[in-house]
């Protein structure tokens, strides 16, 4: 029960503090993270095309972006 | 017959705001894409078209057609004697709210094909916070399926399926030059899951070639949870480095690692060259055999490629050349991208089918291993 408490405590400060975090890369810091090479999808065209072609012939599926339902492929 | 998994590749360009900021929606373009994929028995041509617009800064429309067209079959496949063309034709539709920092997704998904109707709802909320650093993602998807089996000259619907999916991911800015992604999805299906173009093989002491062929038994459920994470880093020479790596786990038994190693250049603001590698290795499914001892050996029976175990390793390099620098009446710039991969895919417990029919004992094959081509070109307005 007293680890319980120490736990709500310890997230409700983490929260608290979370509303009060200040950036620590401004926003006239970011010019290289707007760079279209920093993008993580530059064509998500092309993007979803390789994922199909990859679950196509594996039985992995997801986290890579999008989400929904899919399986095998002739 | 080849089948929804395109679905879940066309939500990935849903999720375009996942970048590092979700209070601007993307811009405006228009893209011409065409594709080729040969290997293993099979050429894949797709063509598609998109078009998104921004009414507002505030509200985005997007809607893309593609269409798959399959001549060829794999292996596992041509050992069930299947038809050899088919096509696909995939409409998704989209709309994006833009609402401070919060940002809605609204999408759906018709595929087609004449054994296989598919349609998808997806919805997303992309938020930032603590000064535009952490950009966090939800997404929830469903699926309805309608599966059917074309035997040249007949086709019979068999059942129906579905799946829902649920995604959490966070992108953080972490230096200047380095920001880094984890998403997190679990995907659930329910219903009719095997394909019917597949079939097992067992021994068979009974006939003459030693080997018989019976539908394949799937579980009418699976589970599947799968993490990734990411770091890209912006190089002092103005190039950038991507590395991921994937776990993935379901309730068939399947564990599935992915790594991707990306190096991207760009050269006097015309080209961006883009080289990568990518390792990925599967162990099989629980109820997956290459030859079982006997039909009815255990009570889910499977032989498709996708469920042994295996692994593949694919180098690729893509090109992008922008032009119309000044524009150009209402295009603010284009470009052009040529995008080659190539995949060498190894099976550790799957055999080529021929090799059954040219006088092997089942079970002392060689396995199977192919290799791929993909290509990419594509045309992008942006306006």
């Amino acid at each position: 029960m007293n680890r319980l408490r120490s736990a709500m405590i310890v997230g409700v400060v983490l929260l608290a503090s979370g509303c009060g975090i200040q950036p620590w890369v401004k926003p006239y810091e970011r010019d290289r993270l707007a760079d279209p090479i920093m993008a993580w999808d530059r064509d998500a065209l092309s993007s979803a095309y390789l994922d199909h072609v990859r679950e196509a012939r594996e039985g992995s599926r997801g986290a890579t972006g999008g989400a929904g339902g899919g399986c095998g492929c002739n | 017959m080849h089948r929804r998994l395109a679905q879940r590749a066309a939500l990935a360009l849903l999720l375009l705001v996942r970048a590092t900021s979700a209070d601007v929606l993307p811009d405006d373009r228009a893209d011409l894409f065409y594709s080729k994929y040969s290997g293993g028995g099979m050429d894949i041509t797709g063509e598609s078209v998109l078009v998104r617009k921004k009414f507002t800064e505030n509200f985005a429309v997007e809607g893309s057609y593609f269409v798959d067209k399959v001549s060829g079959a794999s292996v596992d496949v041509l050992s069930n004697a299947s038809v050899i063309k088919d096509e696909r034709k995939q409409k998704t539709a989209t709309v994006q709210y833009l609402n401070d920092k919060t940002t809605y997704s609204l999408s759906y998904i018709n595929s087609t094909e004449r054994d296989y109707i598919s349609n998808t709802t997806h919805f997303s909320l992309s938020q930032s916070m603590f000064g535009d650093l952490t950009t966090l993602t939800l997404g929830w998807g469903h699926t309805t399926d309608t599966v059917g089996e074309n035997n040249g000259t007949a086709l019979a619907w068999l059942g129906h399926a579905e799946d829902s999916s649920y995604s959490v991911g966070l992108s953080q800015i972490l230096t200047k030059n380095f920001i880094a992604d984890v998403n997190l999805e679990v995907i659930t299906d329910d219903g009719y899951l095997a394909n019917p173009y597949r079939s097992i093989i067992y021994v068979d002491p009974s006939s003459t070639k030693g080997w018989g062929m019976a539908s394949q038994v799937y579980p009418k459920t699976r589970t599947s949870t799968a993490i990734q994470g990411q770091a890209k880093y912006f190089l002092p020479w103005r190039a950038a480095v991507t590395g991921s790596y994937r776990y993935f786990h379901d309730t068939w038994d399947i564990t599935g690692n992915t790594y991707e190693l990306d190096y991207t250049h760009p050269l006097a603001n015309i080209w961006i060259l883009e080289g990568r590698l990518r390792y990925y290795q599967q162990t099989h499914a629980a109820f997956y055999a290459n030859v079982l001892p006997f039909n009815g050996y255990q009570n889910f029976e499977a032989r498709d490629q996708d469920l042994a175990s295996a692994e593949n390793t694919t180098i690729g390099a893509k090109a992008t050349y922008a032009f119309l620098p000044d524009g150009w009446k209402m295009f603010k710039r284009g470009t052009a991208t040529l995008d080659i991969s190539r995949i060498s895919y190894h099976y550790l417990d799957f055999s080529d089918f021929k090799d059954f029919q040219t006088g092997y004992v089942p079970g002392t094959e060689p396995l199977y291993h192919f290799n791929a081509t993909v290509f990419q070109l594509y045309f992008s307005m942006f306006y």
